[in-house]
């Protein structure tokens, strides 16, 4: 039995979604693309162009919600399934967009280069409970028009993951999307096996910018999965209450829907977010509150409620070093959300209020991801029924170390997770080097490093990747790239 | 693949029968049994030190090989020349008295007999004359002593004393394990060795019969 945790009744998400549809009515949202204004006001929504809002009516809504896919499935760069969000299926997906991170050696954190970028896409290949990659960082030797995209196109170079991603402006999203198109070949077969989840921001309370609002359309127009991030704060630009903020969210997020669905009826869409609390004495938003990890839950009751994937921002931290809060922050995080089936669980690598990645955290985060990805599995029985044949094999041999019992169902029973987590005894710790969590993850991370093997991805499409950044590069300013060796 | 090496892959997937067979043909063949025990059962078993360490086997596929390696030794031991000196070493080894607990010195005992040594198991609550006494009669090299106590920890000390008592020029070697002690305990007492477990306490007790 898979194990499953609930926060909502289905009587109080009923009232939630109920609320929330009320406030796509009579509050609506604010929408700075007149263009999208137009076309729901095309579709019954009561627009005030003065304003730039749109007061979208329930039966609008429910139209969109009747065309979301209620599962899709993300493919690596070589065509391969990768991910098959549907029902309470979990997967982890490294925190996205860090500006900053936090180096080993120094134990500082600081700006990252093309060459972190590169480091973060060979640790990702190698992390096996990390699903995908996110364009976790962003590299400061570029220039910022093309950032996002120049993120996008070294992860497809360096890693076959799937990558969650998302663009800064309007413009990005033509050569992120013809990246897309190097790897697949043509827009059906982007469409067929999508490679990426492009993930699309409102901004709380109610608001859509012209460029994430145009970003999603485009998404929608080429069925390039998005996630929805819809981020109200408790306390500051949403209710304090966790059940008001989640009446804020699900408004938010239903208004990303009937965008995505009158653009494209049947774009996959994943029930997103950040929310989090705010802690009024520091004026942060702690990704690491309890508060936090309860709200993205429970918008994930409301996803499944209605019958869409879920993904959130937690398994994170708060820490600004991998330390004791860093690992309980993420830990709790990912149980939570693991139990809760959230299905695309988004955080690993993230520390400083997903602000920092990791390397070394990355590796803790994927031991985390391994225990959580086994706690879902649940307590299954196997051939133990009867168990006297069993046991009698006990008392006859004094163990069961090599009983074909032990040997059938030790790996299926019992998840081992790599040299980041000691369990070894004392002595023998100590003979090894009396080794801190860091130290043991840095070791990994080396080792990663050096075993790394480059990805399948044939030659000539790596050079088409190439010759489309560079084009990009040049035409906003930047006449060399970084060098990628 | 050369004989040789299949009895080595056969001992490292833990198939005795196999290894049996293999024993058999290679002896019909003429080739010595130090040769196979020495480029057989040996290597294989030196293969399956090095991913056990590795994280890349766990400790049934360990005990497994050892348990093939100890049914290939019985087949050839009768073989051996006198002069051979295939076998490693002699160890007495016991749970000390007032401890039951036994698990763990018997998986120390598999994974001796596999090595190569001569294993004599004297059981659990086993008193410090009995240990000694042994050891003297049977001319072994080395004692090893398990507790999982704290109680009992004090009786191993009881035995090295009366141990180097009964043997002043020191020829028998002292290592000791179970879950309370520690190398710190070990030098406290007087034992040569602390084996933290079964899979190291064979490579350190390999270093004290070389000794």
């Amino acid at each position: 039995m898979r194990p499953k945790l609930k926060f909502l009744s289905s009587d109080l998400i009923k009232k939630i979604f109920a609320e929330g549809i009320d406030v796509l009515e009579n509050i609506g949202v604010e929408l700075n693309n007149p263009e999208l204004l137009s076309l729901l006001g095309d579709h019954g929504a009561r627009i005030d162009v003065d304003k730039s809002r749109a007061y979208i009516p329930e039966p609008l809504v429910n139209k969109a919600l009747k065309s979301v896919p209620n599962s899709f499935a993300l493919f690596d760069t070589l065509g391969q399934q990768t991910h098959d969000f549907r029902k309470y299926n979990i997967h982890f997906t490294p925190g996205s967009a860090a500006l900053n991170i936090l180096d080993h050696k120094t134990q500082k954190i600081r700006k990252p280069l093309t060459e972190d970028y590169i480091q973060y896409t060979k640790v990702i290949s190698s992390l096996e409970n990390i699903a995908s990659q996110s364009t976790a960082l962003i590299p400061i030797d570029v220039v910022g028009n093309i950032a996002d995209s120049y993120r996008l196109y070294l992860s497809l170079m360096f890693c076959d993951k799937p990558v969650v991603t998302g663009a800064f402006t309007i413009k990005a999203f033509e050569i992120m999307k013809d990246l897309q198109l190097a790897v697949r070949g043509t827009a059906a077969a982007l469409k067929e096996k999508p490679l990426t989840i492009f993930s699309c921001c409102p901004t709380s309370p109610l608001k859509w910018s012209d460029v994430t609002s145009q970003n999603l359309a485009d998404c929608a127009r080429f069925s390039i999965p998005v996630e929805f991030i819809s981020m109200p704060l408790s306390g500051l630009v949403a209710p304090v209450t966790l059940t008001g903020t989640l009446i804020q969210h699900t408004a938010e997020t239903l208004s990303g829907v009937v965008i995505s669905q009158l653009v494209n009826p049947g774009t996959p869409i994943l029930w997103g977010g950040s929310p989090a609390a705010f802690d009024m004495r520091y004026e942060t938003t702690p990704m690491g509150a309890i508060e936090t990890m309860m709200i993205d839950c429970a918008c994930n009751e409301i996803g499944k409620f209605l019958n869409i994937p879920t993904q959130a921002y937690i398994s994170l931290s708060d820490a600004k070093l991998l330390d004791a809060q860093a690992g309980l922050e993420s830990g709790i995080g990912a149980t939570l959300a693991s139990l809760a089936g959230i299905n695309n669980i988004s955080g690993p690598g993230m520390l400083d209020f997903e602000s920092c990645q990791s390397l070394e955290k990355l590796v803790l985060d994927n031991e985390i991801a391994g225990m959580c990805l086994r706690l879902v599995d649940g307590i299954t029985p196997r051939e133990d029924f009867p168990i006297l044949p069993l046991l009698e094999e006990l008392l006859k041999e004094d163990h069961l170390l090599i009983s074909s019992h032990t040997r059938k169902y030790l790996k299926q029973e019992h998840y081992f997770p790599g040299p980041a987590i000691d369990r070894a005894n004392r002595e023998r710790w100590a003979e090894e080097g009396s080794l801190t969590l860091g130290e043991r993850a840095h070791n990994e991370v080396n080792r990663m490093l050096a075993e790394y093997k480059p990805t399948s991805l044939p030659d000539t499409v790596k050079s088409d990747l190439k010759n489309r950044m560079q084009a990009e590069a040049v035409n906003n300013g930047q006449e060399n790239l970084p060098a990628l060796d | 693949m050369e004989i040789l090496t299949q009895v080595s892959m056969a001992l490292q997937e833990g198939d005795d029968q196999q290894v049996s067979t293999l024993i058999n043909t290679l002896l019909e063949e003429g080739v010595k049994p130090e040769k196979i025990i020495d480029k057989g059962l040996i290597a294989g078993m030196d293969i399956i030190g090095i991913k056990f360490k590795a994280h890349e086997i766990f400790l049934p596929d360990v005990l497994l090989a050892a348990k093939a390696m100890e049914i290939g030794m019985e087949k050839l031991k009768p073989l051996l020349s006198l002069s051979s000196t295939t076998v490693i070493g002699k160890i007495v080894l016991g749970t000390v008295h007032g401890d039951l607990h036994d698990i763990g010195k018997n998986l120390v005992a598999i994974m001796l007999k596999g090595a190569g040594f001569e294993v004599i198991d004297l059981g659990k609550n086993v008193e410090p004359k009995y240990f000694v006494e042994t050891a003297l009669k049977a001319q072994a090299d080395i004692i090893g002593l398990s507790t999982l106590l704290t109680t009992t920890m004090p009786v191993m000390k009881n035995v090295v004393d009366l141990l180097r008592k009964s043997d002043s020029s020191r020829n028998v070697k002292v290592i000791i394990g179970g879950a309370p002690t520690s190398k710190e305990f070990a030098l406290d007492i007087g034992a040569d060795a602390y084996a933290f477990d079964a899979v190291s306490a064979v490579d350190r007790i390999k270093i004290l019969a070389l000794s």
